[in-house]
């Protein structure tokens, strides 16, 4: 077997030219600078280091960076289902521009998307002052962080959820509305359960971009200390007064946060792949 | 973290039979749903974008385009994404023609390493650059004894924004090779051809749509990064601001015409890679039945 594989090495050219390029740019560009990050978060004393992360004003931040970005992921959850669903199963007229622009938060700026949403939902905005006589701010609270957080977490869930159900086995649905199911019965013993691993996924991807998005989030966030400042731009402020050790610790710790959703998400798509394939 | 969703491949869907659909009720209801969101969410700062960048007229919109400032943040912006991207893009071929063409232990891990910027916010991609060429950081000191200036100036933009761009290519182009094999190349090399010619005359012909496609994605994101340049640029007018990073000062210097003016050509830009996108997805998809 490794005579085999060894063979088959030489058999094609430029295994070492581009692993060697491959390992030694990775190194540069992401390797080398992100060591640099926990070095020099390990300037700081291990007091300082949990000072620094336990100050009230950085954990108001992880939780609002935490809690705007699941209640922008569950959102997303629903109606990039929906919308999943809407594209896959039903014919309307201008259905390939909806899909297209499901993609725009990929593709649009971040900082095009943040002054366009705080522009729209500012007191004196288009939405804004619709709500304003009720009371109902968006723009400067948590809610406005929110609202950025679903346009840029939208395509996440749709483009996870869609390539399923479009592969999705008729046959399965069939024999359940044979059997006498009814449409939603259907819909949430037979189909549901199917897109549950895509569902999750989604979620955790919108979730993670969300927990360290900036650009679309500082315009409309307000960035108030302890109620409308995320933790990315609590690590800008900490840069801009030269506490970069303190800047590190919080990055360090918003850094494994994203890590662990990431190792998550790997073993959601594995998981989801299995099922695909067995089905 | 763009590149983690792939897209579906294209289908057109039979109607479906009466009793596996939704009566038509149900049906308007839900697209009425689903629109509305998506009009609301997506739609609506698009809009937004257009009608703020007119609403002093079309010459207010020229002279915004053409002030000295925004001319230099253009060609920053130009010249950031014309070093990012090539760059990016060899090693992107690198990496995918390692990763697919040759067994090797550690492979697994060099996939997860390549997708780790996906990860990463913004901010932090940039503040690593800080804190190795910062003037406190690990080489600050001796880039400043030779007077070189990497943070706060051009390189810095360009080091940060390549973080943020680094895994579009390889991402698009890894599940492609590997789908496609080894055996053409395989053959190439034992009718006599040599390295780069076997790429050239026959990887390359198999992969170009879906290389243009990874570039082109690579590209707007470089185009448009904020929060890993913003972190890098130190902001100096006409110096180190890129397109998106003179939106945000004009917005704060409450010229908001101007701001979304120079919005409405980033906007152009996301249009325009949507509709290649979608161009090169009915041609990758057509060439993967033929």
């Amino acid at each position: 077997m490794t005579a085999l594989i060894r063979k088959k090495r030489r058999v094609l050219p430029g295994f070492r030219l581009t692993t060697g390029i491959t390992v030694t740019y990775l190194s540069l560009i992401v390797l080398i600078p992100l060591a640099a990050l926990v070095v020099k978060s390990a300037d700081l004393s291990p007091d300082q280091w949990w000072s620094t992360i336990s100050n009230p004003r950085v954990v108001a931040s992880y939780r609002l960076s935490l809690l705007t970005a699941l209640c922008a992921g569950l959102v997303n959850m629903v109606f990039g289902l929906l919308l999943a669903w809407v594209l896959v199963r039903y014919k309307f007229p201008g259905k390939a521009i909806v899909d297209g622009l499901i993609d725009l938060p990929f593709a649009l700026p971040t900082a095009v998307a943040g002054i366009a949403l705080s522009a729209i939902y500012a007191p004196n905005g288009w939405v804004g002052s619709l709500l304003e006589p009720f009371g109902i701010k968006v723009a400067y609270t948590p809610i406005g962080i929110t609202i950025a957080l679903i346009f840029i977490g939208v395509p996440f869930v749709v483009r996870t959820v869609q390539p399923v159900l479009q592969d999705f086995d008729k046959g399965t649905e069939e024999a359940a509305v044979l059997l006498g199911a009814y449409r939603w019965r259907t819909f949430r013993k037979v189909i549901l359960p199917e897109l549950v691993p895509p569902l999750l996924t989604g979620f955790a991807l919108a979730f993670a971009r969300g927990i360290g998005e900036y650009g679309s989030v500082v315009f409309i966030s307000g960035n108030m200390p302890l109620k409308t400042e995320i933790a990315p731009l609590l690590i800008v402020t900490k840069l801009e007064q030269f506490e970069y050790g303190q800047a590190a610790a919080v990055a360090v710790v918003l850094l494994v946060l994203s890590f662990l959703l990431l190792l998550l998400i790997n073993v959601l798509q594995r998981w989801s792949n299995r099922r695909l394939r067995t089905a | 973290m763009a590149g983690i969703v792939t897209n579906p491949k294209r289908r057109n869907s039979e109607a479906a039979p009466r009793h596996l659909t939704e009566p038509a009720a149900v049906r308007y209801i839900l697209i009425g749903i689903a629109l509305l969101f998506l009009g609301l969410i997506v739609l609506l700062p698009m809009v937004t974008v257009i009608v703020e960048a007119f609403r002093k007229g079309w010459a207010a919109y020229i002279e915004a385009l053409s002030d000295p400032d925004a001319l230099a943040a253009l060609r920053l912006t130009l010249v950031t994404a014309l070093i990012a991207v090539p760059l990016n893009t060899i090693f992107g071929l690198c990496a995918a023609w390692a990763i697919t063409k040759f067994k090797f232990r550690g492979k697994n891990l060099l996939v997860t390493l390549i997708d780790l910027p996906f990860a990463v916010s913004p901010v932090i991609s940039g503040l690593i650059y800080i804190l190795l060429f910062g003037a406190q950081g690990f080489f600050g000191p001796w880039l400043q004894d030779h007077g070189i200036k990497i943070v706060f100036a051009t390189p810095g933009i360009v080091l940060a924004t390549m973080f943020v761009t680094f895994p579009f290519v390889a991402r698009e182009l890894i599940p492609l090779m590997e789908t496609q094999g080894v055996q053409d190349e395989e053959a190439a090399v034992s009718l006599g051809a040599r390295g780069w010619r076997v790429f050239r005359k026959v990887t390359l012909p198999n992969i170009k749509w879906g290389l243009l496609y990874g570039m082109i994605l690579c590209n707007a994101r470089a185009m448009g990064e904020f929060g890993a340049v913003s972190v890098v640029s130190g902001h100096i007018r006409g110096e180190t601001n890129t397109l998106p990073l003179h939106i945000e000062i004009l917005y704060n210097e409450y010229q908001f015409s101007a701001s979304f003016a120079v919005s409405s050509l980033l906007m152009l830009l996301a249009v325009l890679t949507l509709l290649i996108k979608s161009l090169l997805e009915n041609r990758m998809s057509r060439s993967h039945e033929a």
